[in-house]
């Protein structure tokens, strides 16, 4: 039992503390948001959770860092048949598991067997893994894999063919994603035999830039340099994650030097910070957009001139200022610019608060009109403020004779709520996962306008929807660029969103990190990143 | 009987319950010994008066009471502005006193609303939660204390193994499981925090009447036929008031921090209401870039609470005649 | 005063039954789902959504799952949390020593500053020494603490570099593997130079914030018992008697006044352990409190079932040795 700190013996520790010997190692201490839930990215929907077994795992292909590029990683090639229902991979070779953890000693090297296993776990029933952790793997099954996978087939030990029931584009993006984490079979059989397989998603074993030291909960995981790292040892000898949810809390640690990149600033803060003589800011536009759903099944939203009048009765450079502060752009089309097919040609409705009140009167409804307005409990990464935009929305709509009553529920709740349609009015919004166009575009289609679906205004329009689905099928991406302009001249019309903002990605890094990149993807990721 | 007090009532739990009960329950025998049965001295509102205005501190705790009071009552008069009015060409304002300007005399928030307006209006809201905390768990304490100290069996021991068990659970996670299952709003905080500190009253309330219970006048009464009913509440009950009323004043001020926590933490009001723990959420992000308006609601706070706690020690130190004495 | 102990003892076994109850019926109450509420905004389909019910056995009837959690719960069991799928006896483990350090040392603080202020302030009553220890005191006890970590937060550790921002560690120098849970300890063990009082330094600003309620309640329950005390006549007796005034108040007066500041102390012991939810969620401080807080949020049933069930038994426990040392030092409630 600690019995101690006497003032005396206080003061002394501030003073040693304040010149702690450097180290000879080169350590690098990330301030994340929050704990993993386990190292296994199969399992996670978080990015939290992927963040955190990055630094142990590679895919057969990645997004080069800093872009949503595919390039190889573990597969040195790949080979897509004529049909396109075939892909080959050439794996490669004299790639090392890490040594050494939780007392695991790898006999060989990376091959087919681990590819089939990780791919096998996630679908297979018969797996011995299947049900380890809970068994819910929601991207696998989220990105249509159990429909699209005919079946992985080991050619040799270092070639794996994936077949398929359809041609599928995007089948490569997919497989850069977390879900298609390569983990050790070995150590799977290994910790089978020793009756704990529940460890494998707690201490990660995997080819990646860094090896597993611990993970202490809420507090801190470290990762140690893989010297035997196929593409070569990391620069940096330790990686510390220190997880410190407080985005203020996490700024005064980079300032005083206790982390040296941290995820999420306070938008309040941006402003300080690129002024700040230690920080380095760095930004990239997010692939992603937050908006006002207008539920398109109740009235008077079933009417198109009520959904214009309320786009132009909200202030939207205002929320852009006051709630992003400029960490956002003020959103027009319900893509992001970044993505292709991007329509410049449309303009926003104006904000005329004046004429938003006579469209409303001409549309025959009388105010005062009373509606709700849901915002959702948590930040997300297209809207750092929820509870603020709905206030300041408040505030606009009460200008116009409508009295918004604020509705907010738990985070799960709430988004399955919004998918029943039980909302008159209400924010969500939408990260991109690979940066195809439809992997927005559907979230306005009949498919997903059917009460639980991701359509929150459940608005079905048949020239829209007949346009995204064309699009779909068509490989031309100027063909499908085409169809993506005309489908958002139609939403813009329709309006059965106010497009919000996308957000601008801010990371403050200490000037001494070398290197370090924002991923348009919300990745973090250390290898290739140096201390000065 | 001081064995009873001692081996079933010995857990009050936050930091300030304790000296509160802790002297309560010695001073509910103490001034049970000394006092005479209500009534028997010709003026005891003026005698209570006199020993209270004696203690400064308390003088000044009940000024500010007041101050505050009045703001909250007045507060469309008061106010300069409406508290939920956006002036979105002046969000963020510093203070007067830090280069903003009398239109907005403690600077606006986040969203451009003025700052002096919600802290006077949150007054309300504070005070509010305050009072009626204390109100219905003085009421159902009461209740459940009397009934526990007259019924006994069954009924204590379901009573006090309830507070036990209230007692046992972290203060703030029932109260935040409490809006978490009944939704967050105003009211849901009244609701949980009332039953987060309801034990202290119960047990307070309990040891007090058993305390009386024992008394000859007690026995008297009983003997004369004296129904149940009005034996707990006309012939027990006036004699348990000073602790009682001890306990009620700072556990206003208890309830008003344990709400601005739930406020803290996003389950208290909801936007646009201006309540204090509500704002420091809200203006948590600026504590570097606009530290005002973190600074103020806190201070808010720490006022209304220190002059209630002020005022409190004052009629603690006015009722309890042993403390008056030394 | 076995007897004593085992009537007091038998008194809390209801309250347990009553608390496995109510935690689980409570917990069920919260709207919301422990699945949806791990789903981004894709959400998840309706029949892979009754699948993983299926899987965690929340589609039984309720009263099946109450039968199956008291069961387990006899058998030691407290389940297996839904977010993380490690058994929630595990996690509680891991994090109750950084709970229990926490409130050791704001414990520890309370006591060292809070006794002698109150002793002082007696003994010099109506001095300008009572009126400030009384004034420090009076708002240290209607301290917003939330507001108040924040403040220090931004001008110990930020305005003036004193103090670490939060954590328990600094992570970049040091590299060890905990042993005991307790940084103190591990720091030591680990034979680093400087990690004791690295860990030390992470330790200030949060045993100030969670010590302040803590040290203003004692410094005044010390204040106004020394003050009764005082005023006793054995102590009268002895002034009278000639004896020196530091000895009237060492040796006689203390002894006496400090028993029922021994019992206040006693009392926040069990306070501090689960009363530091609001600290432990400022300074990133990986305790039980936060993770409870967190477990509400994601409707994780058997991490709050579990860990309110732990952690009142242990506040339960701490409150029941009190009250026996209560007795054993008290001699007037023995002879009662």
């Amino acid at each position: 039992m600690p019995a101690f700190p006497a003032k005396a013996a206080l003061a002394a520790a501030m003073l040693v503390a304040l010149c702690a010997p450097s180290y000879a190692a080169k350590t690098l201490v990330y301030c994340s948001e929050g704990s993993p839930e386990n190292f296994t990215p199969a399992l996670n929907t978080t990015g939290t959770s992927f963040d955190a077994a990055r630094p142990v795992y590679n895919q057969l292909v990645e997004f080069e860092r800093g872009t949503t590029k595919v390039v190889p990683s573990l597969a040195e090639s790949w080979t897509v048949s004529e049909d396109g229902k075939e892909i080959t991979f050439k794996l490669r070779k004299g790639v090392k598991f890490h040594s050494g953890v939780n007392g695991f000693t790898p006999t060989r090297d990376f091959n087919a067997d681990d590819v089939l296993f990780s791919f096998e776990r996630q679908w297979k029933p018969e797996n011995p893994y299947h049900k380890v952790t809970g068994g819910a793997y929601d991207y696998f099954n989220d990105m249509s894999m159990p429909d699209l996978l005919k079946s992985i087939d080991k050619v040799d030990d270092y070639t794996v063919k994936f077949v398929l029931t359809e041609p599928n584009a995007p089948m490569l993006a997919n497989l850069a994603m977390d879900f298609g984490t390569i983990t050790s079979k070995e150590y799977a059989d290994f910790l089978l035999k020793k009756g704990t397989p529940e460890q494998y998603d707690q201490i990660p074993v995997g080819t990646g830039p860094f090896s597993f030291v611990n993970y202490q909960k809420d507090a801190v995981i470290r990762y140690k340099a893989n010297p035997a790292y196929f593409a070569g040892k990391p620069a940096l000898d330790n990686l510390v994650y220190a997880i410190t949810p407080d985005p203020t809390a996490r700024y005064a640690k980079l300032k005083k030097g206790e982390c040296h990149v941290m995820i999420a600033p306070n938008p309040a803060d941006i402003a300080g910070m690129k002024t700040d003589p230690v920080v380095n800011l760095i930004s990239q536009p997010g692939l992603n957009i937050g908006y006002l759903s207008f539920n398109t099944q109740k009235p008077p939203f079933d009417k198109k001139e009520v959904r214009q009048a309320f786009n132009m009765a909200i202030d939207k450079a205002a929320i852009i200022k006051d709630v992003y502060q400029g960490a956002g752009q003020a959103a027009i089309n319900p893509i992001p610019p970044t993505i292709w097919s991007y329509n410049t040609a449309i303009k926003d409705y104006p904000y005329d608060p004046e004429k938003a009140k006579a469209m409303l009167a001409e549309a025959g409804v009388k105010t005062p009109l009373d509606i709700d307005l849901w915002w959702m409990p948590v930040q997300r990464p297209y809207n750092p403020n929820a509870k603020r935009i709905a206030e300041i929305m408040q505030a606009d709509l009460a200008k116009i004779g409508v009295n918004a009553k604020l509705v907010s529920y738990e985070w799960g709740e709430y988004r399955k709520r919004l998918q029943q349609g039980e909302h008159m009015t209400g924010q969500l919004g939408w990260t991109g996962d690979n940066g195809d166009p439809d992997n927005f575009f559907f979230l306005l289609g009949c498919a997903a306008a059917r009460p639980g679906g991701q359509n929150l205004s459940k608005w079905c329009n048949k020239d829209f929807d007949a346009l995204i689905n064309k699009a779909k099928t068509i490989s031309d991406t100027a063909e499908r660029t085409k169809l993506y302009e005309q489908a958002q001249v139609i939403v813009k019309e329709e309006a059965p969103w106010f497009t919000i903002a996308h957000s601008v990605v801010y990371e403050p890094t200490r000037k001494e990190v070398v290197d370090y990149k924002v991923s348009p993807l919300g990745r973090h990721e250390f290898y290739g990143v140096d201390l000065k | 009987m001081a064995e009873e007090n001692a081996i079933d009532d010995p857990m009050p739990t936050a930091p300030e319950r304790l000296l509160v009960s802790e002297s309560g329950l010695s001073l509910s025998a103490a001034a049970v010994a000394e006092a005479e049965p209500v009534g028997a001295e010709p003026s005891p509102l003026r005698a209570f008066w006199s020993a209270f205005s004696e203690n400064r501190g308390a003088v000044l705790g009940l000024a500010v009471v007041v101050f505050i009071s009045l703001l909250a009552l007045f507060a469309p008069f008061v106010a300069p502005h409406s508290p939920i009015e956006q002036f979105r060409q002046s969000v963020l304002l510093p203070p007067v006193w830090a280069g903003g300007n009398w239109t907005f005399p403690f600077g606006t928030d986040a969203v451009g609303r003025d700052v002096l307006s919600r802290l006077i209006y949150g007054a309300r809201i504070s005070l509010g939660i305050g009072l009626s905390v204390m109100v219905v768990s003085v009421a159902l304490g009461i209740v459940l204390g009397l009934a526990s100290a007259f019924l006994r069996g069954l009924v204590e021991v379901v009573i006090m193994r309830v507070m036990d068990m209230v007692v046992a659970i972290p203060s703030l996670v029932l109260a935040i499981l409490i809006v978490a299952v009944l939704g967050p709003s105003l009211t849901n905080t009244i609701v949980a925090v009332t039953v987060v500190y309801l034990p202290r009253y119960v047990r307070l309330v309990r040891a007090a009447a058993l305390a009386e219970l024992s008394k000859e006048y007690v026995v008297a009464a009983q003997v004369a036929g004296v129904g149940r009913l009005r034996l707990m509440f006309v012939t027990v009950l006036p004699n348990c008031l000073a602790p009682l009323i001890v306990q009620a004043a700072l556990g206003i001020s208890d309830a008003i921090l344990e709400a601005a926590a739930l406020g803290f933490l996003g389950l208290g009001a909801q936007p646009p209401t201006p309540e204090w723990g509500a704002m420091l959420a809200d203006a948590r992000e600026f504590i570097r870039s606009a530290p005002w308006i973190v600074t103020l609601p806190g201070l808010a706070i720490l006022v209304t609470v220190v002059a209630i706690n002020l005022m409190g020690d004052g009629l603690r130190d006015a009722l309890d005649p042993k403390l008056r004495r030394s | 005063m076995l007897k004593l102990i085992l009537r007091r003892v038998a008194l809390t076994l209801p309250t347990f039954v009553a608390l496995m109850f109510v935690t689980f019926v409570a917990v069920r109450l919260v709207p919301g789902d422990p699945i949806e509420a791990r789903t981004g905004e894709r959400g998840i389909d309706p029949e892979r959504l009754a699948a993983l019910r299926h899987e965690l056995g929340l589609d039984q009837p309720v009263w099946k799952q109450f039968l199956d959690y008291v069961y387990a719960l006899l058998h030691g069991d407290f389940g297996v949390s839904i977010v993380t799928k490690t058994p929630v006896l595990h996690e509680f483990l891991i994090l109750f020593p950084a709970t229990l350090e926490l409130a050791l040392c704001a414990l520890v603080f309370a006591v060292v500053l809070g006794v002698p202020a109150g002793v002082l302030a007696a003994v010099k009553r109506g001095s300008v020494l009572d009126h400030s220890v009384m004034a420090v005191a009076l708002a240290g006890y209607s301290m917003p603490i939330f507001w108040w970590g924040l403040l220090l937060i931004m001008f110990m550790s930020e305005y003036l570099g004193l103090t670490p921002v939060s954590g328990r560690m600094d992570l970049i120098n040091y590299y060890f593997e905990p042993v005991t849970g307790f940084m103190l300890i591990d720091s030591l063990l680990s034979g680093e130079d400087g990690a004791f009082s690295a860990a030390v330094a992470h330790l200030i600003l949060p045993t100030i914030v969670l010590g302040t309620i803590p040290l203003a309640v004692i410094a005044r329950m010390t204040r106004s018992s020394m003050l009764e005390v005082l005023g006793e006549d054995y102590v009268r007796t002895a002034r009278a008697k000639g004896l020196s005034p530091l000895r009237v108040v060492g040796l006689h007066a203390l002894r006496n006044a400090l028993i029922p500041v021994v019992t206040v102390v006693g009392l926040q012991t069990g306070t501090l352990l689960a009363g530091a939810v609001l600290t432990e969620t400022i300074f990133a401080w990986p305790g039980v409190g936060k993770w409870l807080i967190e477990s509400i949020s994601r409707r994780d049933y058997p991490a709050l079932q579990g860990g309110i069930m732990l952690i009142s038994a242990i506040v339960i426990l701490v409150n029941l040795i009190v009250d026996m040392l209560y007795v054993a030092i008290n001699p007037r409630i023995r002879h009662g």
